[in-house]
């Protein structure tokens, strides 16, 4: 498993602090136009990130964190994502996830004018993010 | 030669100043460690944002996209982080001196003002204050900067402005800062950083004009965000200088006033016994 000419380095950046650095084998995320997942020597690639889990294959395991919102830039030998919003699921409180997922659906329910619907929808990917990372757990 | 009374007075006038220049002091060093550890941890995200997007906008030179081209409107906006609160030096006023030594002229501009003193000192002089953000120079978090970029790119959009400017402190180090007025959009590229491999071809998805709308308005909130930080940084630096000079300044006045106050004392015993002296020898 732990074979080194396979792993890159892989960076997710957030705005108050760096989230998480080291190397991997693997990495999923979601994207705005699906889920991928990457390997070394990966072709140049940048990315739009959407709400999503982040599974980071490390030689020691599998570390899960959930990412709202940003950017990807895969290199070869390095994947940086450039996040927003990132959180482990020990970071999350699943209570207010759920609450939120509520507060959305019922608004997307309610489909009166004054309803922003891509915001609406956009706030429960993150609650069903923030909820499904925390399962994963 | 003043009188005695008068010097305690002033020397006690004074030394009660420099108590409080002393308090402001200390609270702004303890402000400045936690804006500059802060300051700090935003730094790689600042950083990874502008290699990215110049990076990206170095190999995709010719996509004809509304960020990347010069608006219609000849209409300015210029983002003027200051600070709310005043005695920090010559802070605030080097910020306000960017814009009124710029060549930028007065009707052209719109102004978005995130910070009081900014704010008056430019609403004084006519120009043209188009929104007032002040409250979130206390505590920047992420949304708020994101609040005032959808703000000023919509304006953007619409055509109601031309190009976007960002006026704000610079935190060097603890003891330097440094004014900037920089140009945010339409992007402008600096040609004397290009030594990064460009032949690495990039891809884009969904594709790059969409990727473009994307993280444009992310690297502009970064840019926003990153300036926030830093200008409290250096709000807190500037005072604490600006009143670290003023703690010794009082210093100094405190012993000269005490100098002469003992100097008038010595002088006022002499008169006495010079009187007495007198009064004596015309009575034998």
């Amino acid at each position: 498993m732990a074979d080194k000419e396979k792993m890159f380095q892989v960076k997710i950046i957030t705005p108050d602090r760096i989230f998480y650095t080291g190397e991997a084998e693997m990495i999923e995320f979601m994207t705005s136009s699906g889920q991928i997942g990457v390997y070394k020597n990966h072709i140049p690639l940048t990315t739009v990130l959407a709400p999503g889990a982040v599974i980071i294959h490390e030689a020691e395991g599998e570390k899960v964190a959930a990412v709202h919102a940003g950017f990807a830039e895969i290199l070869p030998e390095q994947v940086t994502l450039l996040a927003e919003i990132a959180e482990w699921p020990e970071e999350i409180d699943e209570n207010r996830a759920k609450a939120a997922r509520k507060r959305a659906e019922e608004r997307l329910q309610a489909k009166t004018e004054d309803v922003d619907v891509v915001r609406a929808e956009f706030a429960l990917r993150k609650a069903l993010t923030r909820i499904g990372v925390k399962d994963m757990k | 030669m003043a009188s005695m009374r008068d010097i305690k007075r002033r020397k006690s006038s004074i030394q009660s100043t420099q108590q409080i220049t002393k308090a402001m002091k200390l609270v702004s060093t303890v402000k400045l460690q936690k804006a500059k550890n802060r300051a700090e941890e935003t730094n790689p995200y600042f950083n990874y944002m502008y290699q990215t997007v110049s990076s990206m906008l170095k190999r995709s030179g010719n996509i004809n996209h509304p960020y990347l081209k010069e608006g219609e409107s000849s209409k300015k906006a210029v983002v003027v982080i200051t600070s709310n609160r005043g005695l920090a030096g010559g802070y605030n006023s080097n910020v306000v001196k960017l814009i009124t030594e710029s060549n930028f002229s007065k009707e052209e501009l719109d102004i978005y003002a995130v910070g009081n003193k900014g704010r008056e000192a430019l609403d004084r002089r006519g120009y043209h204050i188009e929104s007032d953000d002040s409250a979130v120079i206390e505590s920047p978090c992420y949304e708020d900067a994101a609040a005032i970029c959808n703000r000023v790119l919509k304006a953007y959009q619409d055509g109601e402005i031309g190009e976007i400017y960002l006026a704000y402190t610079h935190f060097k180090n603890t003891v330097s800062h440094e004014p900037k007025l920089i140009k945010l959009l339409p992007v402008e590229l600096d040609e004397s950083e290009t030594k990064e491999d460009t032949n690495v071809l990039m891809n884009y998805e969904p594709n790059d004009e969409e990727a473009l709308d994307m993280i444009i308005p992310k690297y502009i909130t970064s840019l926003f965000y990153g300036a926030l930080v830093e200008a409290v940084a250096s709000e807190n630096g500037a005072r604490m200088q600006a009143m670290d000079s003023a703690t010794s300044n009082a210093e100094e006045m405190i012993s000269d006033l005490s100098l002469k106050y003992n100097r008038a004392r010595q002088g006022s015993i002499t008169q006495e016994l010079t009187e007495i002296i007198a009064g004596a020898s015309a009575i034998s």
